[in-house]
This record gives C-alpha cells, structure tokens and sequence, in this order.
C-alpha cells in the first residue's frame, strides 16, 4: 500500500509553509469542492470556479484557525456549503427566483453521497498498483479501454478484467480497514 | 457508509470527476500569488503613480508592470484599492 500523509499531517506541513503540501491539499479535496457546487448546489461553471477559488483561498487564509487538523474535510464541506448558499442568495436577490434553486433540503442526499466518494477515493489512493488509475480512468474521467489501454500501455481487452479485479481489490481494502476500526483521519 | 459492493463503489468512483485542471493549478499556486499580492502591495505604498494606476485599471496596470494576473491576487488588490 501506499504510504499518504493523513489529514492532519498534511494541514501541519501547509501551516508550516511547506508549498508541496499545499499543492497536495488542494489535489485531495479539488474534487471534493468542485462537486458539492456543481453537483450538490448545481451553481453554473462561473459560480462553481468563483467558490472553488474563494474556498481555497479562505482555506489558505484561515489554516491557522483550524482546531482540529483531522477537521479540514468537514471544514471545506462546511465552507463550500456556505460559500454555494452565498451565491445563490446573490443571485436570488439579482433575478427571479428559479424554482427549488433555494431548495437546499433536496441536496443533502447528494451531500452525503459526495462524502461518501470522497472517502472512496481516499481508499483508492492506498490501493496498490495501477488500480487507482484504472478507475479513476475508467469510472471518473470516462475514458474508453482503449485510450486508458493507450496511456497505460496495456492491451484494451484486458482493461475490463483489470477494472473487475480492481474492484474486488478496493472492497476488500476497505471491509479489512472497517474490521480493523481504523481511526478517522488516518490512512 | 456499511455496505462495500461493487456497483456502488463504481458508482461513487464515478461521483467525483477531477475538477478543471485550471483550476486547481490557480488553487495550488496560491502561495506564490500571496507573495506576488505582497510585493505588488508594498510597491504601491512605496510609489503613489504606480498605486494611482492601480486605482484608475488594476488589471491594465498589472499586464504594463508584467505581473501575473492570478484571479487571487486581482480579487484581493480590487477589495484593497475599492475605497481609493
């Protein structure tokens, strides 16, 4: 398995300057961020790349504040959350309501489901080999077995078998790793 | 979360797509923007033509002075410069 800094690993070394952490931090919870307003809040590609900013930004700004270093995830949900609601009580205010679009009750199925990726993706992260490619490839990015079997250099038949494998490979990480009540916040 | 099959791991795999790369390189480079704001900032303290052509179009300034026009840095020199 791969060895990756936890949460609050990763937030010790950006509070100390370290740029790389930064630049990791960021790359962990990007798609994080970037679903919860497109997908949870359904803000336009504008908004979304506004709060995105605005959320890093912030983030970078207020990493001292932070109590809790294992925290930051719930921290950035929290902030993205707001920073969504922000901008669509803006909008709200500019134009004519669209129907539902303040209806945040409807979004927290979406919410927990987005949680719930992320801790996925965190477990894809720790897997071994190439499985963490394959179907962030494949299941993310859309790609096609033959251009993952292009960029990998591996024959497109066996892509399928590859991804089947990998799957088993993810679920039995992660059903060892509930046995194991591994502790939140470390990987 | 409990239960661990296949169709639902795909299934929130497939929930968190990348975010445009853009933008997360604009997010990463956040460090060297603020120590870019920093300098900019010092610089129209120190030269009040340098500030006064901030103030009249931060962007056109910014491009003549061959800063780089990170979207950080901008929203932060426009909320400084507003009340000037």
């Amino acid at each position: 398995m791969a060895q990756i800094l936890s949460d609050s690993q990763l937030v010790a070394r950006c509070r100390s300057g370290d740029q790389q952490a930064w630049a990791e931090l960021v790359d962990r919870f990007s798609r994080y961020v970037y679903a919860i307003s497109v997908q949870g809040f359904r803000l336009s590609e504008a908004d979304a790349e506004d709060v995105f900013q605005e959320v890093f930004a912030r983030a970078y700004e207020h990493l001292d504040k932070l109590r809790d270093d294992a925290a930051v995830r719930p921290w950035l949900a929290q902030l993205t959350r707001r920073l969504c609601i922000d901008r669509l009580r803006s909008a709200s205010r500019e134009g004519p309501t669209v129907d539902g679009e303040l209806d945040l009750v409807g979004s927290e199925e979406t919410l927990t489901t987005l949680e719930d990726a992320l801790t996925i993706h965190e477990a894809l992260a720790a897997t071994p080999g190439h499985c963490r490619e394959i179907l962030d490839r494949f299941f993310a990015r859309d790609e096609s077995y033959r251009t993952i079997g292009e960029a990998l250099d591996l024959p497109a038949g066996t892509i399928a078998s590859r991804i089947s494998r990998c799957l088993g490979r993810l679920r039995e990480f992660l059903e060892g790793r509930t046995e194991a009540d591994t502790p939140s916040g470390s990987r | 979360m409990t239960a661990f099959n296949e169709e639902r791991l795909a299934r929130l795999i497939r929930a968190l797509p990348p975010a445009p790369a853009a933008w997360v390189r604009a997010a990463q480079e956040l460090p060297l923007a603020r120590a870019g704001l920093d300098e900019i900032v010092a610089r129209a303290e120190a030269d009040a033509d340098f500030k006064a052509r901030l103030v009249a179009d931060l962007e056109a300034a910014l491009e003549a002075e061959g800063y780089e026009r990170h979207p950080v840095v901008i929203e932060a020199l426009k909320v400084r410069f507003k009340s000037e």
